[in-house]
């Protein structure tokens, strides 16, 4: 099996003077071509997690390897030089430049590795219009309703072609219906044999959506579930 | 990520307006303060540069500034002209009296006289009349700015007459002369005229120009007075300094504008700086996003610096246009000296990028210290 993530007994630990123990020791794994979806409650570790993953934290102690990078070993620079390269975020709150319409914003990661913006602003319409949003290419985000919103995040995730995505409760803050219009767009444009997808979420209603769910509670991996097999406790959980 | 740095900042139009009208503010007080600072000592020293023709003043020794006057004796003529390297040495008068029109209206003006044989000191341009008329009897030349404050709205008309202390003056011609000081009507005359409209004094001497003979050093030849008479004698630009130094000194002048230009420079960082800040933070979960994203730190750095260096440019720019016209008004109006040479510019515009560098400090150290984890953090 082809592996975009390997996590081992990745522990974070928070604050210099009483420590917080954010992950406890994480063993974790995602093939190339899955949606995984990392669910658990509040405070669980989802998050730190993600960061860790997504090359915006380093972990305390452990080893974390995301497509083939050592992350754990590599220098801040190098993290945001991959970030730019290979990994897309979807965020919560969308976090779209208000000044900019779609297109622009679309177009932002590709300005960001020195893509010409005649090119970058070419390449996000054709992606805008893959998602349904042609007819609103110039609006501003404030012009556009929070579904509309998340699908001009997802464009600039993916417009840049990361091997990685990376999806921060990309529903939670839309209603259901667009939540899994949502979900459904995410399966249908961004996973691919070469891309793996994490999404992070406690939305329960989008639970059907993901290839393998992992479930996290209190900073450890509890327990990982593949829809249509058997549920797998992890050594962590064991332990 | 220039392109995105600018539409960032100009997206939020109340806010772009806010910062740009902090910086043209602040430049168009630094810059307007300073140019009439620099107009009022220009117009102190401006009557030492008028009389062109005279690269060194003799005075007495004592003397401190352009109107600190105090008369020589004839005596002493004689002896800056027995000084080797002298090529020539004139009479000039300079001081007060109090002129009385036909209406009964009384002025105080500015005496010049100038040597009866030389006419050394003379306005340097005569819009109506001839300096040669100056040789007539009673004959005084007024300047414009003179004319158009006593006889305000009416056509130059020579033949005019008046008395100064109880002797008549003809008007026999209209000239340029700069703006001084005092802000008097200036009337150039003969030095044995000038003796006689002004007060009775016992020496009258006000000054004696001379020149070096070709190809000598003025300012070695006023040293080479200075030595020989034990007189005062500075060339032109040193005796302009020394004027403009007296005013700096002596004078609250500098204390008040650079309380004003200060003001300005606080009140347009404060103003510019609370803006920008304030559009920093109300950008900053997205400049977290574009951390996350790939932006490294000096791009970020980049993008903040070039939001200031444009709204800098522009305010200046506005801010100068708008001194300029203040300039160009004033000037019409005789009311004010307005000066801005190319060093207000400068210091203007280096005082604008202290603006925009302490605004960016403020901004950018938020941008610096922000993780770009917590843009994962509702």
């Amino acid at each position: 099996m082809n592996l975009a993530v390997i996590c081992r007994k990745v522990i974070k630990v928070f604050g210099d003077g009483e420590p917080v123990y954010a992950l406890r020791g994480v063993d974790l794994q995602i093939p190339f071509g899955e949606l995984a979806l990392l669910v658990g409650p509040s405070g669980c570790g989802k998050t730190t997690l993600l960061c860790i993953l997504a090359g915006l934290l380093y972990p305390t102690s452990g080893e974390v390897e995301v497509l083939g990078h050592r992350l754990h070993e590599m220098s801040s620079r190098e993290l945001v030089r991959l970030r730019a390269r290979e990994i897309g975020f979807v965020f919560q709150q969308y976090n779209l430049l208000p000044a900019l319409t779609a297109q622009e914003n679309a177009a932002v990661p590709l300005l960001i590795q020195g893509v010409p913006r005649r090119q970058a602003l070419r390449q996000a319409a054709a992606l805008l219009e893959e998602l349904g949003l042609a007819d609103r290419m110039h609006a501003y985000p404030h012009q556009l309703s929070g579904g509309q919103q998340q699908r001009v995040a997802i464009a600039r995730a993916l417009v840049h072609n990361p091997r990685f995505l990376v999806c921060d409760e990309p529903t939670a803050a839309l209603d259901a219906e667009s939540g899994r219009r949502t979900m459904e767009l995410i399966r249908r444009v961004a996973v691919r044999p070469d891309r793996a997808v994490i999404v992070v979420t406690h939305d329960a209603r989008i639970f059907d959506f993901g290839q393998r769910i992992i479930y996290m509670n209190d900073g450890i991996v509890v327990r990982e579930e593949v829809p249509g097999a058997a549920s797998t406790l992890t050594s962590g959980a064991r332990s | 990520m220039t392109w995105i740095a600018f539409q960032m900042l100009t997206g939020d139009r109340a806010k772009y307006f806010g910062i740009l009208l902090g910086i043209t503010f602040a430049t168009l007080l630094i810059a307007q303060q300073s140019s009439i600072f620099c107009g009022l000592l220009l117009t102190a020293s401006s009557q030492i540069y008028d009389a062109k023709d005279a690269p060194i003043w003799v005075m007495d020794p004592g003397m401190q500034f352009v109107d600190d006057i105090k008369p020589l004796s004839e005596n002493e003529l004689m002896r800056v002209r027995g000084v080797s390297g002298v090529a020539w040495a004139a009479r000039f008068y300079k001081g007060l009296g109090r002129a009385r029109f036909s209406d009964g209206k009384f002025q105080q003006m500015m005496i010049l006289g100038l040597d009866d044989t030389y006419m050394v000191g003379a306005p340097r341009e005569i819009v109506l009349g001839r300096l040669e008329d100056l040789r007539q009897p009673d004959a005084v030349i007024m300047d414009e700015r003179g004319y158009r404050y006593l006889w305000p709205g009416e056509p130059y008309i020579l033949g005019r007459t008046f008395e100064m202390n109880d002797r008549r003056a003809v008007l026999v011609g209209i000239c340029k002369a700069s703006r001084t000081f005092q802000t008097f009507p200036i009337i150039y005359t003969r030095f044995s005229q000038a003796v006689r409209f002004a007060p009775q004094e016992r020496k009258a001497l006000s000054f004696i120009l001379a020149a070096p003979k070709p190809g000598l050093d003025a300012r070695q030849v006023s040293e080479q007075i200075s030595r020989q008479t034990r007189l005062k004698a500075l060339t032109r630009d040193e005796f302009a300094w020394m004027t403009i130094w007296y005013y700096l000194r002596r004078t609250g002048i500098p204390i008040n504008f650079g309380t004003t230009v200060l003001l300005g420079f606080l009140v347009g960082t404060a103003i510019a700086g609370q803006t920008f800040y304030l559009f920093t933070i109300e950008n900053l979960r997205q400049f977290g996003a574009l951390k996350a994203m790939g932006v490294t730190n000096l791009r970020l750095i980049g993008m903040i610096l070039f939001q200031g260096l444009f709204v800098g440019v522009v305010g200046y720019g506005f801010g100068i246009g708008l001194a300029a016209g203040f300039g160009v008004l004033a000037e019409r109006s005789d009311r004010l000296s307005f000066f801005m040479p190319w060093q207000v510019m400068v210091g203007t515009g280096v005082a604008v990028l202290v603006i925009i560098g302490l605004s960016s400090i403020f901004s950018l150290r938020k941008v610096l210290v922000l993780e770009p984890a917590q843009v994962f953090r509702a």
